[in-house]
């Protein structure tokens, strides 16, 4: 073949490619009957942690778990469980990990409080720093005997300088 | 001393940062160890018209083993629960998760059935309830319908001679 032919040919292929890949993506697509429940568990599964991928939502999560466990997820809400009654429901059952947001909770205080307390230890040890550093240099006016010889020094640098 | 602060900083980072490293993060702390095991009744994989309940293990100690023909892992613990099974420390029964069931029962015919029956939670269901993220797991339930223990990941000889065959023992008792 030319490559004028076989250029004309690869694009005409690329072309069906990305025909069958937006073909596949519309099938793919979940059956939203319920727009409005379908944003609720997209909200409540953005807060949950795909146990297989850990570093996933749930909401992102491609694994078969995480798509068992919307479902359970979609499920519950249509049976009019709320919200806390779910994350409940799967904290009991995958504990605290499950959750992205972890909770406020002796365990976790330092955690959640930890980098304050860095913070602020810090801002303490900076401020007791510049404080006795502040104490260390005291402005004291030269005696005569110093100036003299400072001004000595000076006029030599620049006699130097001049050279 | 001004060395000294920051060196012992430091070490105690290292520490830390050493111990991180023989964690495995994959390994999530269940919320149901020494809480009764849930509940469950379903079709027993080699006769779906039997059925099985956890219900029924009462006054036993058993191991539920979570395995699938889809999970590589499975085939290579199969081994470690053949050799348990032939010990007869303790019964195993498999939850055969989100599988299929022609799969199972070649598989089964094809490595040996270590299993005293299996039950089909092809929907994952009771996979769910028992907080089940990864095959194979497994649970050691004591005579009260207790999880005591589980284990993530494959049985190695190792954890059955330190960890679960000790527990079993004294679950006995």
């Amino acid at each position: 073949m030319k490559p004028a032919r076989v250029y004309r040919f690869l694009v005409v292929l690329l072309t069906f490619c990305f025909v069958g890949i937006s073909a596949a993506a519309e099938q793919a697509r979940p059956t939203a009957d319920d727009p409005v429940l379908e944003e609720r568990v997209l909200n409540l599964s953005r807060e949950l942690r795909c146990l297989v991928c850990q570093n996933e939502t749930l909401a992102d999560s491609r694994a078969e778990l995480a798509v068992d466990l919307r479902n359970q997820v979609r499920e519950q809400m249509k049976a009019g469980k709320s919200d806390e009654e779910i994350i409940a429901f799967l904290t009991a059952r995958y504990g605290d990990f499950v959750l992205y947001r972890p909770r406020v909770r002796p365990v976790t205080y330092l955690l959640w409080f930890g980098p304050f307390i860095l913070l602020l230890a810090g801002l303490v040890i900076l401020f007791r720093y510049v404080k006795r550093r502040r104490d260390v240099i005291v402005d004291t006016p030269l005696s005569p005997e110093q100036r003299r010889q400072a001004k000595a020094l000076l006029d030599t640098e620049t006699g130097k300088e001049i050279a | 001393m001004r060395y000294l602060i920051p060196l012992v900083l430091f070490l105690g980072l290292i520490v830390f940062l050493a111990i991180g490293l023989t964690r495995d993060p994959h390994e999530v702390p269940s919320p149901l160890i020494n809480k009764p095991a849930p509940t469950f009744t379903l079709a027993q994989l080699a006769d779906p018209s039997k059925t099985f309940s956890a219900e029924e293990m009462r006054g036993k100690v058993w191991l539920l083993n979570v395995w699938a023909t889809w999970c590589v892992v499975c085939r290579e613990e199969h081994p470690m629960l053949l050799e348990i099974e032939r010990s007869g420390a303790v019964p195993i029964y498999g939850l055969d998760s989100k599988d299929k069931r022609g799969d199972a029962i070649a598989w089964l015919r094809e490595l040996g059935d270590p299993y005293v029956l299996s039950v089909s939670d092809f929907d994952g269901r009771v996979g769910i309830d028992y907080g089940v993220y990864g095959a194979p797991e497994t649970f050691l339930i004591d005579k009260n319908g207790v999880i005591r223990f589980k284990r993530i990941g494959p049985i190695t000889p190792d954890v059955w001679q330190k960890e679960m065959l000790p527990l079993v023992k004294e679950l006995n008792k």
